[in-house]
């Protein structure tokens, strides 16, 4: 609460600055009670709880918060050192290499597919988007029944013996068939609205250029859609670091055969709630944090640098 | 390939449009299957549910899976709660991030950039990566288990500030300035101009929190015990799972779950899709 209270303050007490720099008048001076609402809301349940997961990592606390003992970096000492969290963290890299080329590739192609031919593209729409509407666990549980070795329609459609859930090596190819059907809807939707943004004029020069239909998919339509993929590889990318509701339901709440797809998530969670360790799972959580920042910050750099030479 | 023209300017049955047709009809069954077999398996008796080898259709179709759903289940209780949480997020979330997107982008106050700067930070933040201490912080407000503590903290997403920052943005000035020289206030200006003016940017934002709160699991799974406060995909996931999986009866309630949002889609698909490509390319 004291962050919202102290970075409000300045709004309220001094409108003078306000008034000297906006001549308008008092119309300006309320900008502070605009964002007051939702300031306090992120103070509360985004700032405070980054500033106490830092501060509990470097403490021994459990879940019911008492006895909580500042014990230095021991916490993050014994993260580097824990095989466990190293698995989780190649676990839900596993699954992001997996996915994400996947994904990406899948929603381009859909959306050529659902851009190009003339009737009912509605329902192309409608029937590729659909998965994503559905919550997560009822699509991991969907999948954990299609991928039943005996009952399950996957094997008996393709005539296969595969024990899909239960060997290490099937399991998160799996989940990423799973993520893929359930997902690629969102990714397919921003690439369809790129594409039909692309001005028409471009593909009629070219064809009176004299070129192919292959020609001008290669040389205007993929360099138009630079942009959009660099978007949709970067919310995939975030998205399936913290890949954690379709696993563990498909896996039944456990760490899958032999532990294999146990992602960061879930052991942040087993580690905070069902160990009870809150101060060791802050600090994984704070170095998941970090990467998951560092994803982004890359993103941000890229993008920037990449503006910047437009610019020149 | 052959029709790198615009949609619309050619209605031809030509080869390509025939095969292309086609392709777009085979992928299409490919995505509706998994859903088409829950259905059907909802419509199986249990024992038939399971049986070997499986197959589509059921031999003999019943209702009696959905029947048992409704009549044991506190289904009716999850369907009820999802309903509330939904709505609440959905109503707090566009009041509170118009407002805001509002305020960093046409009213000045001291500290607005750091202020923005840490919003923008934000993005970075969700359940997943720092649910345990927020999981303590809504434990230090006595919000376990309660609406409150499923709800508020999902009702302060950075990212739809910044869409409706870089929406308020774009709009023209003038219109504002108009309505200062016929003294209007701000509040004023805000609730009878700008709102009006960004319906289609506040309904994809509406949009976009309802689904991902309706479907929202990490959070409230989180956050509630007590099965009669879950929400769909909680109770289903967690309640309907835990002992011997009933499979007629999940796939049922997982339809349960979807359906609304299906229907509303099939609706306003226009208005849907051109949401979630607005709110998703604003990330540009």
């Amino acid at each position: 609460m004291t962050t919202a209270e102290t970075v409000l303050a300045p709004a309220r007490t001094e409108p003078a600055t306000a008034r000297a720099v906006f001549r308008g008048g008092q119309r300006f001076q309320h900008g502070g009670w605009f964002v007051a609402p939702f300031l306090t809301l992120f103070a509360v349940f985004v700032i405070w709880p980054l500033v106490r997961g830092v501060h509990l990592s470097l403490t021994d606390a459990n879940i019911t918060g008492t006895g909580e003992r500042f014990i230095g970096l021991d916490n993050y000492r014994e993260a580097l050192r824990d095989p466990l969290m190293w698995d989780a963290l190649g676990h839900s890299a596993y699954f992001t290499l997996l996915a994400v080329p996947c994904i990406t590739v899948l929603a381009f192609l859909l959306a050529m597919l659902a851009h190009h031919v003339e009737r009912g593209q509605w329902l192309w729409r409608l029937c590729f988007f659909m998965p994503f509407l559905l919550p997560s666990t009822v699509a991991g549980n969907l999948w954990q029944w299609l991928f039943n070795p005996g009952t399950g329609m996957v094997n008996h459609v393709f005539g296969l013996q595969t024990p899909w859930l239960t060997d290490a090596s099937y399991a998160m190819p799996a989940i990423v068939i799973e993520t893929l059907w359930w997902t690629v809807g969102f990714s397919f939707l921003l690439y369809l609205a790129a594409l039909q943004s692309i001005p028409a004029h471009l593909y009629e020069a070219a064809k009176l250029d004299g070129a192919g239909a292959w020609q001008r998919t290669v040389h205007i339509t993929l360099p138009m859609l630079r942009t959009i993929t660099g978007l949709v590889v970067a919310l995939q990318i975030l998205a399936s670091l913290q890949v954690f509701d379709q696993a563990v339901v498909m896996m039944d709440f456990g760490p899958g055969p032999e532990n294999s797809t146990r992602t960061f998530v879930q052991y942040t969670l087993e580690e905070g709630f069902t160990s009870y360790r809150v101060g060791y799972a802050s600090a994984i959580s704070v170095i998941f944090f970090v990467i998951i920042a560092a994803v982004a910050l890359a993103r941000m750099w890229l993008l920037r640098n990449r503006t910047e030479e437009a610019a020149r | 390939m052959t029709t790198a023209v615009p949609a619309q300017s050619r209605r031809a049955w030509t080869p390509g449009q025939i095969v292309l047709t086609l392709l777009a009809t085979a992928v299409s069954a490919v995505f509706l299957a998994p859903l088409a077999w829950g259905l059907f398996t909802s419509l199986k008796s249990e024992t038939e549910a399971v049986a070997v080898p499986a197959h589509w259709l059921p031999k003999r179709w019943t209702g009696q899976a959905w029947k048992a759903l409704l009549d044991t289940g506190n289904i009716t209780d999850w369907f009820i709660n999802s309903l509330v949480v939904s709505v609440c997020v959905t109503s707090v979330v566009l009041l509170v991030s118009a407002l805001a997107g509002y305020g960093f982008a046409r009213t000045e106050f001291r500290g607005k950039g750091v202020l923005m700067g840490l919003v923008m930070s934000g993005l970075m933040v969700s359940p997943a990566v720092l649910g345990v201490p927020l999981f303590t912080t809504v434990q230090q407000l006595g919000m376990v288990d309660t609406y409150w503590g499923m709800i508020l903290p999902q009702c302060a997403p950075a990212a739809m500030v910044y869409i409706l920052y870089k929406f308020f943005q774009g709009i023209p000035r003038e219109l504002e300035e108009a309505a200062f020289i016929d003294g209007a206030g701000r509040w004023r200006v805000f609730f009878t101009i700008v709102v009006p003016l960004s319906r289609p940017s506040l309904a994809a934002v509406g949009i976009f929190t309802f689904i991902a709160s309706w479907n929202n699991f990490l959070w409230p799974y989180m956050v509630t015990n007590n099965p009669d406060l879950m929400t769909m995909p909680n109770g289903i996931a967690t309640v309907m799972n835990s002992y011997g999986i009933q499979w007629a009866q999940l796939m049922a309630g997982g339809l349960m779950a979807g359906l609304p949002l299906i229907v509303v889609f099939v609706f306003f698909q226009r208005q849907i899709v051109a949401g979630v490509a607005h709110t998703g390319l604003a990330g540009q």
